[in-house]
């Protein structure tokens, strides 16, 4: 097939891409791996929510196409997070704080 | 009349007749199904958000919970997921190019490799049951923790169970594409339905690229 008559209608990501991003996933998942097994102090969590957050964003950009896509869907996609983050913030200033005087 | 004539002619089958022309159709599918993943994220976000609430106030129960976590059956299925997510993006690019039989083995492959993460998922079930770890009638785990370990295996439960759900919704639903990409329906003009099962797949791998670390990497270096 001539793939050049059937180029698809939206932009497509090169194959190398996929193949690339893999590879960073599997690297990121050794990676926090490793980190939980040695002592970093009170960073061990930051540092594993760090590679999480690192290897989310890859798939959202590049396996979910986000990259390529509308500035609506971006919005909806900010949205997510940014309720997400009101959720998380607003609980632990209550939760956070609730103890101050009992201590 | 020959403008709708050729309009007639040129009509994707799979056209809506709602939508201008399949680049809309196509803009429409994704943004109404990153909106239901809005819901999503927001959905397995409360069980992260109680997660992080009683891991703050009961750390040491949770560090105990996790070293119960079988860490290789644990890497391997995030090793499998992410394969399974490439597979799932690859299904998409041979269908945004009309191959027909690419397309099915990649789905093929995603469907045997899910299956696979839910097998082993289910191997780690069996042995949580063998210890005693499962709350309720059959929790036998003794220590000094054991009420807030626990709570820490009804979050493990909960939260691996409702992921592991969203597996067997999605195996189903790649069973259903097999056939409609073996039948030959998708083609550059035409392939948002693989592409909106592509968000759905790779929206469940990253519910666990953040249950990974924090069911069973807390406190292993101790």
């Amino acid at each position: 097939m001539n793939e050049q008559e059937h180029a698809p209608h939206h932009e497509s990501t090169p194959l190398w891409i996929y193949y690339a991003v893999f590879a960073a996933l599997l690297v990121g998942t050794g990676l926090t791996v490793f980190a939980a097994l040695h002592d970093l102090g009170v960073l061990n969590t930051p540092v594993a929510l760090t590679i999480a957050t690192v290897k989310a964003a890859l798939v959202i950009l590049f396996f979910m196409h986000a990259i390529h896509s509308t500035r609506l869907t971006w919005i909806v996609i900010a949205a997510s997070f940014l309720w997400l983050g009101v959720l998380f913030v607003l609980t632990f200033a209550d939760y956070l704080t609730r103890m101050w005087g009992l201590q | 009349m020959s403008a709708i004539e050729t309009h007639e002619r040129e009509h994707h089958p799979f056209l809506q007749h709602h939508f201008e022309d399949m680049g809309q159709q196509h803009e429409a599918s994704t943004l109404g199904m990153w909106m239901f993943l809005s819901t999503e994220i927001l959905f397995f976000g409360g069980l992260f958000l109680a997660y992080a609430v009683y891991r703050n106030m009961y750390e040491a129960a949770w560090i105990e919970g996790a070293h119960h976590q079988n860490l290789v059956l644990g890497t391997v299925n995030t090793a499998v997921l992410i394969t399974s997510s490439l597979t799932m993006a690859l299904a998409v690019y041979f269908s945004q190019w009309g191959r027909r039989i690419a397309t099915f083995f990649c789905l093929v492959a995603t469907f045997i490799l899910g299956s696979v993460f839910l097998i082993i998922k289910a191997v780690e079930y069996h042995a949580h049951f063998e210890e005693g770890l499962l709350p309720g009638a059959y929790f036998t785990y003794h220590s000094a923790l054991a009420p807030k370990v626990e709570l820490f295996m009804t979050f493990y439960f909960c939260m691996t169970g409702l992921h592991a759900l969203h597996m067997v919704i999605g195996a189903g639903l790649l069973i259903y594409f097999m056939r409609r990409a073996w039948r030959g329906d998708f083609g550059p003009e035409y392939y948002s339905p693989v592409e909106i099962m592509g968000l759905y797949w790779h929206f469940v791998d990253i519910v666990w690229i953040f249950l990974f670390p924090l069911l069973y990497l807390i406190g292993r270096h101790a």
